[in-house]
């Protein structure tokens, strides 16, 4: 069942819909809190606001955006003004000194001295679908602040780069760089756990 | 007569990639990479990984919703209907 479908139904008062919302997005929820807030308690309680919000909104929602969408602003903004009140500071420093890939990978002319271990085409043989999907999940959870926000949003969440940027308030050019970074580290995870796969 | 740009090695090519699959580069970004990619079976391998990567990640469940979580926010939903319903 769609977004928009539970959405009716929840409307119309139903339990059900409710609890499968909150199956969907209650993580996303907390995880999207914890950005802005110092602890993970606190953004328990932002994600817990967020549903209260939800109950009390879901008349008054016009569908111009998604759910998802609707849902999230409401947590970030209520998330921001509780990291606000704790003093919390917004990682929003953008690491973008130094490659992306290991320098000493490539040559003095830069080019690969120690190219991409082929995966792609062995993804099914070498590294089985839960495998990769857990090597995927590990290093993305692994990532620094913003990277780990900004590739949840828009890798897992499949945000658009506009929306992450509303959502984090970090410039689009800014989270064009964070995504790459965070991308490039997740890729070497997964390129990591394919060379052990193979020796 | 307009110069061309200079090509792309390896090492440029990568940190062009991520842009590239969101269709964010400029045109002339755009060539260049693709004028690249098409000598070059290493970048091709580590754009297709990229690419594998970002499909795998819509894939992911980064976290489990305790049932403790769940009940207090049903609970919560509960006792918002019973006022709601409360005339």
């Amino acid at each position: 069942m769609d977004d928009a479908e539970l959405l009716q139904r929840l409307r119309g008062g139903d339990e059900g819909a409710f609890t499968e919302l909150v199956r969907r997005y209650h993580p996303a929820l907390v995880r999207l809190a914890r950005y802005y807030v110092g602890s993970d308690a606190s953004a328990e309680d932002v994600a817990q606001e967020t549903w209260i919000a939800v109950m009390r909104g879901v008349d008054r929602f016009e569908g111009r955006s998604s759910f998802k969408t609707w849902l999230l602003h409401i947590c970030a903004n209520r998330a921001r003004t509780i990291g606000v009140r704790e003093s919390r500071t917004i990682p929003v420093a953008v690491d973008d000194a130094g490659p992306t890939v290991l320098a000493q990978r490539f040559d003095q002319a830069g080019v690969w001295r120690d190219p991409p271990v082929p995966f792609t085409e062995g993804v099914d043989s070498r590294l089985d679908d839960q495998e990769l999907l857990a090597t995927v999940r590990t290093a993305i959870i692994g990532l620094g602040e913003p990277q780990r926000t900004v590739v949840t949003l828009r890798d897992v969440q499949g945000l658009s780069t506009e929306e992450v940027a509303q959502l984090t308030g970090l410039s689009e050019g800014n989270v064009r760089v964070v995504l790459h970074r965070g991308r490039a580290k997740v890729r070497d995870a997964v390129e990591t756990a394919m060379r052990e796969a193979t020796t | 007569m307009r110069l061309l740009p200079p090509p792309l090695v390896c090492r440029q090519a990568v940190e062009l990639m991520s842009d590239y699959v969101d269709g964010g580069l400029s045109r002339r970004d755009r060539h260049r990479l693709e004028r690249h990619l098409a000598n070059c079976d290493a970048c091709t391998e580590y754009l297709a990984q990229l690419r594998a990567t970002i499909a795998a990640s819509g894939r992911v469940e980064l976290e489990d919703l305790s049932p403790e979580v769940l009940d207090g926010l049903v609970d919560l939903y509960r006792l918002f209907r019973a006022d709601e319903e409360t005339p």
